[in-house]
């Protein structure tokens, strides 16, 4: 089930292209044939299991979810018209996976922003999700790792991902999340959190469904090759040796500027003490030669 | 004044006259060309006062040598130019994009030369603790009444180095040419553009036609490395030269007073401790450099108009106007054809201007206010001028309001508070708060006199409990010694406010009254003294000695005994003596 | 208070006292103790002390000269650049190089100061001050001096010749700012010249028809594109192909159009757009175009949060609200950003109708 799922999630951002719908018959028709022929009882199985997962789903989304999302995923406004929780008609796979599997979704509580949070669902539960909320209408699939992954490439292809990548980050993205990926503010007690560290996946979704208030950066805004280069961008920070040292948290000035005061003018302050103060003293008189 | 005790020498030996050596040869031989032995015969035993608030001002001055040393050597390397290059060193992640060429270098200097990023860390760090070192002795010399006569000069050149360091960091920021330094400039040119009249036309001469033109980058870096730093140069040697001059300030305590300075000779005791406070300057620098990454210009990339970072701030010196500008409501004016952007230029243009013009007149301010023209060499405990401490806390209050909006984002995302409300907030507390400041450090300071006279009057507190025969219970005072007294008691009183409208000469002829001005004078000097606490007069303290005295008689039935508390307070060892003793 | 106390304080006109405060003033309870009774250190009077501290400071320098030696050998040993060697997750050549230049300093200063607090001699000395002022006849024979020089010179007695001196030295001081003219072009000879496209204060690089293409790769936008909530940090065409000579635009001339031409492109249901008076065609299914340069001090702004509409300026938090035509919402930028009118050329992709209808960036005098 896996699998179809990702293959699916691979062609979804071909899905406006002219020939994308024949295109997708093609290739379902293709796979389900080539995987028949080889894993032809587990195909069986996972198939009977997809119905077996939406209803799984089902379940699960009605304990969870439907309090704010409605029966049917179809949002909930409140009397005085705010939403309660929006519609999830259309938000695809990858959105279930990304809110619920970064632990954001079910919220706590009401806020100013859902934070990120330990994952309230297993993987299984949280595929049963996706399953279901996809079945609701069409919408961006779970991305598959070859989709974000840099390992294909040759040297040089990697070094020039890399490259573009950073243009690319440091030009839509560094704005709201800081230009080494350590989160910024936004109006209203609203934040873009921190993205070093954030699995490649979460990232390429967070682009591809533009989660909360996050803007969107669909395939026809930033193409898949763009989104892979910015997440290989981000990787390469991470596997970068600190140059000149610990970081600071990645800041920017307002960070060094309380390391100077605390720990520069703290410690030659500390100094300056020790070198006024007056030595121990000894209660014998000096024998004057 | 007791100098039987003083010693004439510093030695610990006797000093013995040596026959001619290579040294006094190499002396003659200067001195036969410079005449130096009269002018070093007393500078080299100079005397300074030691304290440890004596040394922040050295700080500034080792780091600004340190900067000196570390801005030659990224000299040697850095190109500034805003030519455009294509990258290709070391840094993969830049490698094949466009840059200018002061961005270049900088990455050279940072992965190509080795120590240079050490050099380019440990300059910007000791540039932060230049200018920070320099604002916390600005604040000792004020709290401490340093700036007063005779050394009102030297307080308007410490101010104008201030300001000079502040620049000097900024132009520094500016350099490299990374996405931060370049949104720096950025909105040094929307501050420029917002001077009234002349504003766009400054903007195109800065930069050389429309922002960001080719020559800003060159043109910072004369100003960097040779027009300011020779300011500052002069400068502070105009400051050591009138500190040599006045010789320092010292703290009141016994055989210390206005006309003497107490201490240690410049050679060899200052030399070596202020010689390796500079090592430790330059050291604590190189501990920072090596551990703690600053201002990553790879990670920025090169300045491109259209790219923009969270957490865009200035350094922190200039962290305060740009919370002055975050802060103000966006006001602007539109008629008869023109603009004027009050919101910017109310922040930025006008607010600095006045604060700094603030600070260059405080000591006039007070001479004027407080009508003291006297030389002064004794420190004052802030206590003891309440409404001069007072001052200047209110002031640190708005900076560090302004400097607290300056950073709101990042305060925000820390804090999970909204930087909306932090806005609104702080829209007041740049009001309210130096306000509360003003009224609280003035009481506070007020009944630290007070708690002063208690400790003259009646002595200190030992912490030791009395019950009386009748079952009541009382802590035992005891008498300062006599040097902490001393030093408590060695303070000015307050001059007696005579009443303005019947001021008369010594004939009983009015005075010719001085005038509005005279009046605000008085009106503002009665303000400036209210509810101070002077400190007892003879009279006063004679008979605070006669209460204790009378309270002594009262413990009379504990007489005999050792235990007198002294003995537990740790202020002088007491053995075998008896209560009625003091 | 007795007499002595008003002494030097200026309470009236014509009353003043150039000295310093009388010892009585400052202290009249007490009388001055004296210095304290000098104590001596325990290595002043005890040899083995001595020896230990004299053993203990040279050792400090010993480990400066050990410092030095692994700073040297760190200089050669950890390599930078393309491959560089690394120590926890740190560049071990900075590490290294700092932290044994800051061993090597340190150990001297620590040194040097153990030095003087534990061997150098320690009494305190006294110096007598002299006043900051002259002595009464050295400022009389100053005077005399000054006023001999100045009789001398007869500047008093010809003001001509004064006068005219003084005009001609105050004249001196125009070249002095006339000869900085040169600096830069004024904002009008840059505009009438045109020495790259869109160049002026008032002028960008968009015109009518020139494409909205996406930043970094230059590719156009067609409006089917774009999602609901999508963000694209947009440029002009020209920057990527010149309207002169089709050929990218390159240094000063990409700097200056970038810095004005830059604008972001989001895309709401069109029902939630409040347009502006004459604005209601400026938008393209939901799709609209704003200049990215904030009108405060000129940031780029893209911080876009797509449910309220608000774009919000990373350096001094000024917010506008794109469905309400850039209105401001919050923050010190006092006008709306300028609107880009977009429609769609005959391939289908996002064009702009014209250029901006006012000057983008901060405020300036003669913006109107």
């Amino acid at each position: 089930m896996r699998l179809l799922n990702r293959s699916a999630g691979r062609l979804s951002r071909h899905r406006r292209g002219p020939l994308a719908g024949l295109a997708v018959v093609l290739l379902g028709l293709l796979m389900t044939g080539g995987l028949y022929t080889v894993f032809s009882p587990a195909q069986a199985g996972s198939a009977a299991a997809s119905e077996e997962q939406i209803a799984q789903g089902r379940e699960l989304f009605l304990v969870s979810c439907a309090f704010c999302h409605g029966q049917n995923g179809e949002g909930i406004r409140t009397q005085n018209g705010n939403q309660l929780g929006p519609s999830l008609v259309g938000v695809g796979a990858a959105a279930v996976d990304f809110q619920v599997g970064t632990g954001r979704m079910p919220m706590a509580r009401p806020g100013a922003q859902v934070p990120r949070k330990p994952q309230t669902f297993n993987d299984d539960e949280i595929a049963a999700l996706a399953a279901y909320v996809a079945s609701l209408g069409p919408g961006p699939a779970i991305p598959d790792e070859s989709d974000y992954s840099v390992d294909g490439l040759s040297d040089e292809e990697r070094q020039q991902a890399i490259t573009n990548g950073g243009q690319i980050f440091l030009t839509n993205c560094t704005a709201c999340h800081n230009f080494e990926g350590s989160g910024g503010a936004m109006p209203r007690g609203g934040f873009a959190p921190q993205i070093r560290g954030v699995e490649p996946r979460y990232i390429y979704e967070a682009l591809l469904t533009g989660p909360q208030n996050m803007p969107n950066f669909s395939n026809g805004n930033l193409s898949p090759d763009e989104k892979r280069d910015v997440i290989a961008y981000l990787a390469s920070l991470e596997d970068m040796p600190n140059y000149g040292g610990f970081g600071l948290g990645g800041l920017g000035p307002v960070a060094e500027g309380l390391a100077a005061w605390v720990l520069g003018i703290g410690s030659l302050i500390g100094v300056a003490v020790w070198i006024a103060a007056h030595t121990t003293r000894s209660t014998k008189k000096k024998v004057e030669a | 004044m007791d100098t039987s005790k003083v010693a004439k020498s510093n030695a610990t030996t006797a000093a013995t006259t040596k026959g001619p050596n290579r040294a006094g040869a190499a002396a003659t031989w200067a001195d036969e060309r410079l005449g130096l032995a009269t002018a070093m015969k007393k500078n080299l035993r100079k005397v300074f006062p030691d304290h440890w608030s004596f040394m922040l001002g050295e700080i500034a001055l080792w780091s600004f040598v340190v900067l000196l040393l570390t801005g030659v050597f990224l000299t040697l390397w850095f190109t500034p130019s805003m030519g455009e290059v294509q990258y290709n060193g070391s840094y993969d992640q830049l490698r094949g994009i466009h840059m200018s060429e002061a961005y270049a270098s900088s990455l050279r200097i940072s992965f190509d030369v080795r120590g240079g990023l050490l050099m380019r860390q440990m300059h910007h760090w000791a540039a932060m603790l230049f200018v920070a070192s320099m604002m916390v002795h600005l604040l000792r010399v004020f709290f401490t009444g340093a700036f007063r006569k005779p050394r009102e000069l030297n307080w308007v050149i410490g101010c104008l180095l201030l300001i000079l360091g502040t620049l000097e960091g900024f132009t520094g920021y500016s350099l490299p040419d990374d996405l931060l330094s370049g949104t720096g400039i950025r909105a040094a040119d929307g501050f420029v553009k917002a001077t009234p009249v002349v504003g766009s036309y400054m903007s195109f001469f800065m930069f050389g036609g429309e922002f960001p033109g080719e020559s800003i980058i060159p043109r910072l870096y004369t100003v960097h490395v040779l027009l300011i730093p020779g300011l500052l140069l002069a400068l502070i040697a105009a400051h050591m030269l009138l500190l040599v001059y006045h010789k320092h300030t010292q703290w009141p305590g016994p055989g210390r007073t206005e006309r003497n300075v107490v201490g240690y000779p410049m050679l060899p005791v200052y030399a070596a401790k202020a010689g390796g406070f500079f090592f430790i300057v330059f050291g604590v620098t190189a501990l920072l450099g090596a551990l703690l990454t600053i201002n990553p210009v790879w990670k920025y990339g090169p300045y491109d108009p259209s790219k923009v970072t969270a957490g865009s701030q200035p350094d922190w010196y200039m962290g305060w106007p740009d919370g002055a500008l975050r802060i103000m409501p966006g006001l602007e004016s539109h008629f008869w054809g023109i603009t004027i952007s009050w919101n910017v230029m109310l922040p930025i243009l006008v607010l600095p201007v006045v604060m700094f013009t603030i600070l260059l007149l405080l000591p006039f301010l007070d001479a004027w206010i407080t009508g003291d023209k006297r030389d002064h060499h004794l420190l004052e405990r802030p206590r003891n001028a309440p409404t001069r401490t007072a001052l200047m806390v209110a002031l640190m209050t708005m900076y560090g309001l302004f400097w607290i909006a300056g950073g709101n984002d990042i305060i925000a995302i820390q804090l999970h508070a909204s930087i909306n409300q932090i806005t609104y907030f702080l829209r007041v507390a740049v009001f309210v708060g130096p306000v509360i400041a003003f009224v609280v450090t003035r009481r506070w300071c007020i009944s630290l006199q007070r708690k002063d006279n208690e400790m003259l009057l009646h002595g200190y507190e030992t912490g030791v409990i009395m019950r009386s025969p009748e079952g009541g219970y009382s802590e035992k005072h005891l008498p300062l010694p006599a040097t902490r007294a001393y030093a408590i008691a060695s303070r000015d009183r307050d001059p007696v406010l005579e009443d303005h409208q019947h001021t008369q000469d010594a004939n009983g002829v009015p005075a010719p009254s001085g005038g509005r001005l005279q009046a605000l004078r008085h009106r503002v000097r009665t303000l400036w003294y209210a509810d101070n606490v002077q400190k007892p007069s003879p009279a006063e303290l004679e008979e605070g000695h006669h209460h204790a005295e009378h309270e002594h008689e009262l413990q009379a039935s504990v007489e005999g005994q050792a235990a007198d508390g002294h003995q537990f307070d740790g202020h002088h060892l007491v053995e075998d003596e008896g209560l009625r003793h003091h | 208070m007795s007499e002595s106390h008003d002494k030097g304080f200026d309470s009236g006109p014509g009353h003043e006292l150039v000295n310093v405060p009388d010892e009585a003033v400052v202290n009249d309870l007490y009388p001055d103790p004296g210095l304290a009774e000098h104590q001596w250190r325990p290595t002043d009077v005890d040899p083995r002390a001595e020896k230990r501290a004299e053993r203990q400071v040279a050792t400090l320098f010993g480990l400066s000269a050990i410092c030095t030696i692994l700073l040297l050998v760190s200089y050669f040993v950890f390599d930078i650049g393309d491959d560089p060697d690394v120590v926890g997750g740190l560049g071990a050549s900075n590490l290294f190089l700092g932290l044994s230049l800051a061993g090597a300093l340190l150990f001297i200063g620590i040194g040097v100061i153990q030095w003087a607090r534990k061997l150098m001699a320690d009494h305190e000395i006294v110096e007598d001050r002299h006043p900051s002022a002259s002595s009464a006849e050295d400022r009389e024979a100053t005077l005399a001096a000054l006023s001999t020089g100045l009789e001398e010179s007869g500047i008093g007695r010809r003001p001509l010749v004064r006068n005219s001196l003084l005009g001609a030295v105050g004249l001196l001081g125009l070249p002095a700012i006339v000869l900085l003219r040169d600096l830069g072009p004024t904002p009008n000879q840059v505009k009438n010249a045109q020495p790259y496209p869109g160049a002026g204060l008032e002028n960008t690089i968009w015109e009518k028809g020139m494409r909205v293409v996406r930043d970094v790769v230059g590719t156009p936008i067609r409006p089917a594109d774009l999602q609901l909530g999508d963000l694209v940090n947009a440029e002009p065409e020209g920057i990527f192909k010149s309207p002169e000579d089709g050929k990218p635009l390159e240094g000063l001339a990409l700097q200056v159009n970038k810095s004005k031409g830059a604008v972001v492109v989001v895309r709401m249901e069109p029902d939630e757009i409040t347009p502006g008076d004459g604005r209601e065609n400026w938008s393209v299914d939901g799709i609209v175009c704003y200049s990215k340069i904030c009108t405060h001090v000129g940031c780029p702004i893209s911080l876009y949060e797509r449910t309220t509409h608000h774009l919000l300026c990373p350096c001094h938090q000024s917010t506008f609200d794109l469905a309400d035509s850039a209105r401001v919402v919050f923050g010190p930028a006092a006008r709306p950003l300028p609107q880009l009118p977009l429609m769609v050329d005959d391939e289908g992709y996002l064009v702009a109708q014209s250029g901006f209808t006012e000057p983008v960036g901060p405020s300036f005098w003669e913006r109107g």
